[in-house]
């Protein structure tokens, strides 16, 4: 078998910067930035009808995003291909770091700062991680990825960084990651009754699991259960959460007219709530466009995913696609009061940057594949045969 | 079996439709949810949410007070008067009403600009700060041009106010802005704007105690926050007021007496360990951090390498020199290597192999027995009896009187020092324990650490006949029965300790007369420590040693002196630290009489406190 990436078949190898400018797809950029102005709209309103202090920072970093987002889709997908390994380990050494030296900033061990910029490894393994899963697939053939062995590496990639997000600890990066990448031994064809193997084996060992777990996040999880428990401590959030969303009705209370955001009942109303603020505003008929908005963002993920004719820009689509919509169904499941309160923002419409950053890095990717959708990627050991 | 590429793609199209329908069917459920919110139950989240009206505000308690043994106040609350602005009372024009107040209150362009911020990111009832801590003047000059500053108010807050300034810095401590760390611990108040938390000292170790319990304001809010009526108010349990051990009278004569100087003092009752006064030099006002510092203030502070931030009590390490003799000479005692009685003949140096170990004293003393030689801190009498009675020994006696060891003081920040064991020199060092290491221990030099604090232990089990006292800064009514650890050393040995140090001070040829004491006829005992920090070449000792005026204040020796008093019937423990200050009778043996004069004529130990009422704090 051989991988030498050198004998990849292109149609068209080298394609000018033009070209691949015209290649874009513009309805996708369009889509992301309708999500990013929601963000805009209820930071503004979060904030009392004020750009300070979060919309007009969040606006700043978004276009910053943007930048970003472009110079990654103009790369050649074939550089994302030939470094997909090297990214994932230098995410991996940048996540070991922080677990050692992240002391630093006042005990905030999940950030890393490099004097310019603060960044949070973890966010940037759950790209690492689905460019590196890519590849490995990439270049094993269906048989292969049928037996256990091929398997073995693969796992061994997802649990590292798991291991080392939950060790931080930050459960919810290290579900989205766990939970993401899942999806791409799915994709790949991976036999489901290995699946079913893995959901017993994690049933089963949830009581040794539970004895692991920091005193805050097994409060969590009763909070969870049952917030009723104690409405004025744990449970608040979550209670004060679900009358924001409920009080909103059909209609909603207007812009700018949410008394629950606006008397200050809602903690972390501009991060991991932000939801419940734009769903009391607008109601009903606000919060499912939005939540269909998403989806249409995502299914134009899979449009693009089926374009490409390589496998591995296939893999990456679908691969960044899963982890937006992981992203969004957590997060509004979280302030319904569905799954626990595991801290994982609203994608695009949450104020922080380095979300925003890894978000529209990810979009680059997935642009990327878009603009070389024609170009053919060998690798797969069916080739040489 | 066969796989073609073909099959690779088309196992990816059909996962991929699996997958696309499971994020549909979770999304349906993520709507489902939304209609059951919104739609079936939104009437009674709505009752919900009309009943949030009612809201509860935090109440700050006001701060525990802290007061010396007799009831005097260390630390206090004063009261504090705040302007603030209210943006919807200036008439619409906010930058008429600051550019006003500028005129009474010169207010900087960073200030201006943080009120505009402020102002512009919260509503227009609130209320912002402009500025604290206003003097009267300020005060009268804005309500009397009232009229010209519509949305102008003022409040009246407290602020912590330490009456002793720089002189009991390191003791209190400072308050200071609430960290994040402080949040996370959970304390609601903590989240109060512009509360303060204790960052060091008394106000650190006892911020719970002092803080008290948080009060409550549940008051009615219409639809856009402002407070239309207050239902209930629960003022919440102020914080405990804090009795300490200090002496406040004694505190300051020490200050003074320190000021100028880079080191540290500690007085201890050698019962009860009660701290009578602890300073730490230089020092710095801790008024200054309540109110905040300037970053160019903060520079000049944590960067002075006098260090006036560090509780050099407690924090810092020296050799201890000659102090530790009695350590050596108790614990030959014990081991039985000498008697009172047997000399040693000091001409000056000692030689071990070819190397040789000097005398302080070069032309030597002659011959010594244990008094003489504590009297006159003979080097060579201790480099020969540390080496008969060995290291191990020696350590063992060393760390029953707590060197290397906390000495659990209820105040922060505290060092255990260093004694060192040829264990730990191998794990540490990963050298062989050699025997000129032990005649450097015998005189209290090498490796030996400890802080001003251990010494004035060690000084105060001599004195009250073998107890290691636990040393407290709280003052609370202990049992009478609270002797401390017994070390149990005989009394014989102690007994000739005290002589000795009763000879440095009051013998004729004793090293220390500068501290002699004469208050009513009680007198002081005592022993001097000077320590080098630097070596001091062959050659410079051949063309003569430099002497300590002629270096520089980093290189110079630290000067120590311990004392206890009255002699007989002891009370007192001083211990004296004076960094580069030369010699141990010539800069901190003036300072340890004028502190252990005081204490002998004030006598605060002696002194009942049953005049004031002593609320415990429950440690």
């Amino acid at each position: 078998m051989s991988r030498n990436y050198s004998s990849f078949s292109l149609r068209n190898p080298n394609m000018t910067l033009k070209d691949r400018f015209c290649n874009l797809s513009w309805c996708y950029i369009l889509l992301i930035f309708l999500v990013a102005s929601c963000g805009f709209i209820v930071l503004y309103s979060a904030a009392d009808g004020h750009w300070d202090p979060w919309a007009v920072l969040q606006f700043r970093r978004f276009w910053l995003g943007f930048v970003v987002m472009f110079v990654v889709a103009m790369i050649d997908l074939r550089f994302w291909l030939k470094y997909a390994y090297i990214f994932y380990i230098g995410a991996v050494i940048l996540l070991f770091i922080v677990e050692f030296f992240g002391h630093d900033a006042m005990g905030a061990q999940r950030w890393l700062n490099l004097g310019f910029i603060r960044i949070q490894p973890s966010e940037v393994m759950k790209i690492a991680l689905i460019l590196a899963l890519a590849r490995y697939f990439h270049t094993t053939s269906l048989t292969e990825v049928r037996t256990m062995s091929s398997i073995v590496i693969p796992s061994f990639m997802v649990l590292i960084p798991v291991g080392l997000v939950l060790k931080q600890p930050d459960l919810g990066t290290a579900v989205l990651i766990g939970a993401g990448s899942l999806t791409l031994f799915f994709l790949a064809g991976v036999q489901i009754w290995k699946f079913a193997v893995l959901a017993m084996t994690g049933l089963l060992s949830i009581p040794i699991g539970w004895r692991f777990l920091h005193d805050y996040q097994k409060e969590r999880v009763f909070t969870f259960l049952d917030p009723q428990r104690d409405p004025l401590g744990k449970g608040y959030h979550i209670l004060q959460s679900k009358i924001t969303l409920g009080s909103g009705g059909v209609f909603g209370k207007g812009f700018l007219q949410g008394t629950q955001s606006r008397l200050n009942f809602l903690p972390e109303k501009h991060t991991d709530f932000i939801f419940t603020v734009f769903a009391e505003e607008f109601g009903l008929v606000g919060s499912v466009s939005l939540l269909l908005l998403y989806l249409v963002l995502i299914f134009y993920g899979y449009v693009i995913a089926f374009r490409s004719s390589s496998f591995f820009g296939r893999l990456l689509a679908l691969g960044l696609t899963t982890n937006l919509f992981l992203y969004v169904f957590i997060n509004i499941a979280m302030v319904m009061g569905l799954l626990p309160v595991v801290g994982v923002p609203l994608p695009m419409i949450s104020y922080g940057g380095t979300v925003m950053l890894t978000l529209m890095f990810s979009f680059g990717l997935v642009e990327c594949v878009n603009v070389h959708r024609n170009l053919q990627m060998g690798g797969d050991s069916v080739y040489d045969n | 079996m066969i796989i073609r590429d073909g099959d690779k793609g088309r196992m990816l199209t059909r996962r991929a439709a699996m997958l696309a329908g499971s994020e549909l069917f979770l999304s349906s459920i993520l709507i489902g949810r939304l209609y059951y919110l919104q739609v079936i139950e939104s009437d009674r989240y709505k009752t919900l949410a009309e009943e949030n009206r009612i809201s509860t505000r935090l109440l700050a308690p006001p701060r525990g007070l802290i007061l010396d043994r007799f009831g005097h106040p260390m630390a206090e609350n004063n009261q504090n008067f705040r302007v603030l602005i209210i943006s919807e009372q200036t008439e619409g024009n906010l930058n008429a009403t600051l550019s006003s107040l500028n005129k009474i209150l010169a207010l900087t362009d960073s200030e201006i600009q943080r009120v505009r911020k402020e102002v512009r990111r919260s509503r227009d009832f609130t209320p912002v700060p402009i500025r604290e801590n206003l003097t009267w003047e300020q005060m009268a000059a804005i309500q009397l041009n009232a009229p010209d500053l519509p949305g102008i108010i003022i409040d009246e807050g407290l602020s912590r106010f330490y009456p002793l300034k720089e002189a009991a810095a390191h003791i209190l401590g400072y308050v200071g802005s609430v960290s994040q760390e402080d949040i996370d611990s959970g304390n609601p108040l903590f989240k109060l704007p512009g509360y303060r938390v204790g960052k060091s000292g008394v106000e650190l170790e006892f911020n719970t105690e002092l803080c008290g319990k948080e009060g409550a304001q549940r008051v009615e809010i219409n639809s856009v926050g402002r407070i239309i009526r207050e239902m209930e108010r629960d003022e919440g349990t102020p914080g405990e007021t804090l009795y300490l051990t200090i002496d406040q009278r004694l505190q300051k004569i020490a200050y003074d007496k320190m000021k100028g100087e880079s080191g540290s003092a500690v007085l201890l009752d050698i019962y009860t360990g009660e701290v009578l006064v602890l300073v730490s030099m230089p020092s710095f006002d801790p008024n200054k951090f309540n109110r905040g510092l300037s970053n160019k203030e903060w520079l000049k502070i944590s960067k002075d390498e006098k260090n006036p931030l560090l509780n050099k009590v407690l924090g810092g390490l020296y050799s201890p020199g000659s102090t530790f003799k009695m350590v050596v000479a108790l614990a030959a005692l014990k081991a039985g290597v000498i008697t009172p009685d047997t000399k040693v003949f000091c001409g000056g140096h000692i030689m071990m192999g070819t190397h040789r170990f000097h005398c302080w004293n070069a032309g030597g003393h002659g011959e010594m027995d244990l008094k003489q030689a504590l009297m006159h801190s003979c080097d060579v009498y201790f480099y020969e009896v540390a080496r008969r009675t060995g290291i191990d020994n020696i350590s063992s006696m060393a760390k029953r009187f707590g060197f290397g060891l906390d000495t659990g003081i209820n105040l922060p920040g505290e060092k255990s020092g260093l004694m060192p064991t040829r264990h730990w020199k191998e794990v540490v060092l990963g050298e062989k324990w050699l025997q000129g290491d032990t005649y450097n221990t015998g005189i209290g030099q090498g490796y030996v650490l400890a802080t001003p604090l251990q010494l004035a232990v060690m000084v105060a089990a001599i004195a009250n006949g073998g107890y290691k006292v636990k040393p407290t800064i709280l003052h609370q009514p202990r049992k009478s029965s609270y002797r401390g650890e017994n070390l149990n050393i005989p009394k014989a040995h102690l007994q000739l300790m005290q002589e000795g140090m009763f000879n440095v001070v009051n013998s004729a040829k004793g090293t220390a007369k500068t501290a002699y004491v004469n208050v009513e006829g009680k007198l002081i005992a005592g022993k001097t420590g000077t320590t080098q920090v630097r070596r001091i070449s062959m050659q410079e000792r051949a063309k003569g040693v430099r002497s300590q005026e002629e270096l520089p204040w980093k290189k110079r020796n630290h000067a120590l002196f311990v004392a206890y008093g009255p002699t007989d019937k002891p009370r007192y423990a001083l211990s004296v630290v004076i960094e580069h200050g030369g010699g141990g009778a010539t800069t901190a043996a003036p300072i340890a009489k004028a502190i252990m004069e005081a204490a002998l004529q004030l006598d605060p130990s002696s002194q009942g406190t049953e005049n004031r009422k002593i609320k415990t704090t429950g440690q």
